[in-house]
């Protein structure tokens, strides 16, 4: 007797039409039904982080809000980082120039809770950082590499060590 | 996860007379952060889910109105921490606000899912009680009031009937304003549940008030009325005596995995002692500016 809902959400600027049965996740509905398998699912507690999306523009675990909550809002996934040649977004190049990725289940995470972190402090210092990601957790360890490359995309990093150029890397959308 | 039915009331009638018809087979919905968790591990199997965030009396928002402050049962953890009123009338909220899980939890959990689930380690309930929060419930029998400190039991258990629902938070803004802060300690930085969790306030009487949880089943509101605390001339011995009476209830699970008794109780005091100095900074920095 399961219902099954509509919902209208816009994901990385497409709007979708979805049915969705009420106990679906919007974890679930990004992944099997629209095939956007780049949120990963982890711990389902929301303690890990590797399910984070931005919903109207703010972080969230994506395991823990319901498909049907999503109904008329904007989502934006780690597909919707890069542009739409393909080319890679600043702060995702910075995290392969600075080695932020190790085994990468973390990495889609991370990449949307320090494009969300950018997006409300343009230069945050370390602890902001820390605080930002305090959500996402790594089990290989990158921490360092995460934050640097972070730093690196806000010109915050501290001279030297390679950052990226301040002056020739675009603001992250 | 177990199936349920999913309902999106839209008006606060609509929800209270489903609530009340299906009684403890309905759970509410608010963040879902709480919420989701249990409907996935099934500690909670309701037959319909009730989401309140289209009940425009629910909206979250956060207005000064009559003298008091009124937050919407739907804010959120990130909007609380960061409101410029609650920061400057209830520094000790903002400051709990601001810690309660992560960035992706904060901008989910809301203040009224944060007290309805009345666990003992709730962040936002000490400096609640501190400020002297008053919850705004609608039910069958229409709207009351009920003190923040009469509303929690026990861990998961409140005093709400049967079809009740917060739609409101109201903090009173007294005409002498009270300075607080908020402290607690986790087992790691960052995101975890708190261990310790202790709000105090000063106000310019030299009344102490201090909250605290996650040392017995619900968070305690308790006041030194003697002003020992507050009294810049009282020695460390007789402060030290009046925080043995604040703190004499606190009864700490054995069986926790967070922290053992001693560490707690032990950690409680060190806390009384630091929320206590930077509510009298506070209050001495205002009455500077």
């Amino acid at each position: 007797m399961t219902d099954v809902l509509p919902i209208e959400v816009t994901v990385n600027g497409r709007r979708r039409t979805v049915s969705v049965a009420p106990h679906h996740t919007l974890l679930e509905v990004l992944r099997d039904d629209l095939a956007l398998t780049g949120t990963k699912e982890c711990c389902l507690v929301g303690e890990c982080g590797a399910c984070t999306v931005l919903m109207d523009g703010r972080a969230v675990d994506a395991c823990l809000v319901l498909a049907v909550e999503a109904d008329g809002t904007g989502i934006l996934t780690v597909e919707g980082l890069a542009r739409p040649d393909g080319m890679l977004s600043p702060l995702q190049a910075a995290f392969l120039e600075k080695g932020a990725v190790q085994c990468g289940f973390c990495t889609p995470g991370q990449l949307v809770a320090a494009h969300a972190l950018l997006g409300e402090h343009p230069h945050p210092t370390r602890v902001e950082i820390e605080d930002g990601l305090a959500g996402n957790l790594c089990r290989c360890g990158c921490y360092q590499q995460i934050f640097e490359a972070v730093e690196a995309v806000a010109g915050t990093a501290e001279a030297p060590g390679g950052a990226v150029a301040p002056a020739t890397a675009e603001a992250d959308r | 996860m177990h199936p349920f039915t999913y309902a999106r009331p839209a008006s606060l009638a609509e929800a209270v007379a489903l609530l009340a018809e299906r009684g403890p087979d309905a759970r509410i919905l608010a963040g879902g952060t709480d919420l989701v968790i249990r409907l996935r591990d099934g500690t909670v199997a309701p037959g319909v889910v009730v989401d309140v965030k289209r009940i425009p009396e629910l909206a979250p928002g956060i207005r000064v109105e009559d003298g008091r402050l009124v937050i919407g049962a739907t804010t959120v953890m990130t909007d609380i921490a960061a409101h410029p009123v609650i920061r400057h009338h209830a520094a000790a909220l903002a400051e709990a606000a601001a810690v309660v899980g992560s960035v992706q939890i904060r901008n989910r959990a809301t203040l009224a899912g944060n007290l309805c689930n009345a666990s003992p380690a709730a962040d936002t309930a000490p400096a609640l009680l501190v400020h002297g929060a008053v919850l705004v419930v609608a039910g069958p029998g229409g709207m009351r009031r009920i003190d923040l400190d009469d509303f929690f039991v026990r861990s998961g258990v409140t005093t709400l009937a049967r079809g009740e629902l917060v739609t409101a938070v109201e903090l009173p803004i007294p005409a002498e304003r009270i300075a607080s802060a908020h402290e607690r300690r986790t087992r790691r930085r960052g995101h975890d549940l708190a261990s310790v969790t202790l709000a105090c306030g000063v106000d310019r009487s030299g009344v102490t008030r201090i909250g605290y949880g996650s040392v017995g089943p619900r968070p305690l509101l308790r006041l030194d009325e003697s002003r020992t605390l507050a009294d810049a001339g009282a020695s460390a011995d007789a402060r030290a005596a009046i925080f043995e009476t604040i703190f004499a209830d606190a009864s700490p699970s054995p069986r926790s995995m967070r922290a053992g008794p001693e560490y707690r109780l032990a950690m409680l005091r060190v806390l009384g002692r630091r929320a206590l100095a930077t509510s009298i900074a506070r209050l001495e920095a205002e009455g500077v500016a």
